[in-house]
């Protein structure tokens, strides 16, 4: 940890209170991954690791790599932007793949699709 | 077909090289190069091209969605902190959409989903249903409501 | 006193991220069904990521942020071709 010593403190503060808030809502994010009751609830929880904990963890490494090399460094908000585009659409693709999955099966919870389309018929084996 | 089809595209691959290595002369010359055959290949795609009519309005929607993160990821929190199960009702929603343009439900669709606490599952083009799911359902109005007029008004302004 | 400040905030962020790659290596094997598994595996890489990000603030060192943006890249893909799998049961069409 030598090279963090001519950190200011304001700085040190700033970067920890990020990675702390970070860290915490992607852990809570898991919590709540693991212990909702359905599929379609959990798809919910890791949207908060992905959206403000990955921000907050992205922003600390940004002040950190700036007032350590003393110059702007923030290639890290590309990981942010990256991070932030593509999660949408893999849960997108997820919740239609799980719906397609229990409409094969018939789950009564799940509603008929709005796609014009016809369904085709169910002879998918499970899981 | 013109010398720089996508420039919005060409830009932020040249901004996206330049963070990755340096703000050099160099690296905005090479940086330059790989944007232009960059949106030259894209121009082959022949991809439908978005047209934005307000650009003025998009720190607006930018604001917004930020905002509207910040208070979902708050209610999750709570949602998975104090593990409501019983008053807490999460449902499937359907909401009927007058947007048509597919950069604009693009855009809307991103929204949905990185906020915490409602995504979008499918869509029908034809008649534009949306189903969406919505961790905590209280109120099927509202959040037809929030959808219509704070997400969708905007966009309509932005892109029709 | 920054550099105190840092190390034990660094401690519980690893901690932190630790257990959430624990809980979500959990669900992977618990299932119950595989669409559960694969957004296991989504939750696992994001949080990886995460970590490698922080270890590059412990360390002082750029490398790690190139392996953040390829775990990143790659983690996208991967999910991308297996939620297509669950749909179609295959990948190439």
């Amino acid at each position: 940890m030598n090279h963090a010593a001519e950190l200011p403190l304001w700085a040190a503060i700033a970067v920890a209170a990020f990675l702390v808030m970070g860290a915490a809502l992607a852990l809570i994010g898991a919590i709540g991954f693991f212990r909702l009751a359905t599929f379609y609830e959990r798809l919910h929880a890791p949207t908060l690791g992905t959206s403000w904990g990955t921000g907050g963890v992205v922003m600390a490494s940004m002040i950190f790599f700036t007032m350590i090399g003393g110059r702007p460094v923030i290639h890290e908000i590309l990981i942010g932007i990256f991070i932030s585009i593509t999660t949408p659409v893999t849960l997108m693709l997820l919740a239609r793949a799980a719906l397609y999955r229990d409409r094969a099966e018939n789950d009564p919870l799940v509603p008929p699709s709005v796609a014009s389309s016809n369904f085709p018929p169910a002879d998918e084996s499970k899981s | 077909m013109s010398v720089l089809p996508y420039p919005l595209l060409s830009a932020s691959l040249l901004l996206m090289w330049m963070t990755l290595n340096s703000f050099s002369i160099g690296h905005f010359v090479l940086g330059s190069i790989i944007a232009l055959f960059a949106s030259w290949a894209m121009a082959a795609l022949r991809p439908h091209r978005p047209r934005i009519r307000r650009w003025h309005l998009l720190p607006q929607l930018l604001g917004i969605v930020l905002y509207d993160i910040i208070r979902s990821n708050i209610a999750v929190v709570s949602i998975i902190l104090t593990g409501r199960t019983t008053r807490r009702k999460s449902d499937f929603l359907t909401i009927h959409l007058d947007l048509k343009d597919t950069t604009a439900l693009a855009i809307l669709a991103v929204i949905l989903t990185a906020t915490p606490g409602s995504a979008w599952l499918e869509y029908n083009s034809v008649d534009g249903t949306l189903l969406m799911h919505v961790l905590d359902l209280v109120d099927d109005d509202a959040w037809t409501d929030l959808v219509k007029n704070r997400y969708e008004k905007l966009l309509m302004e932005i892109f029709e | 006193m920054s550099v105190t400040i840092l190390y034990w905030a660094l401690t519980a962020t690893h901690v932190m991220l630790s257990i959430a790659m624990a809980l979500a290596v959990f669900r992977m094997i618990r299932g119950p069904r595989a669409q559960d598994r694969v957004l296991g595996l989504d939750t696992l890489y994001v949080n990886s990521m995460l970590l490698l990000v922080t270890f590059g603030i412990g360390s002082g060192r750029t490398i790690y942020f190139e392996a953040a943006l390829i775990i990143g890249m790659l983690g996208f893909v991967a999910t991308v071709a297996l939620a297509k799998f669950l749909m179609r049961g295959e990948v190439i069409e």
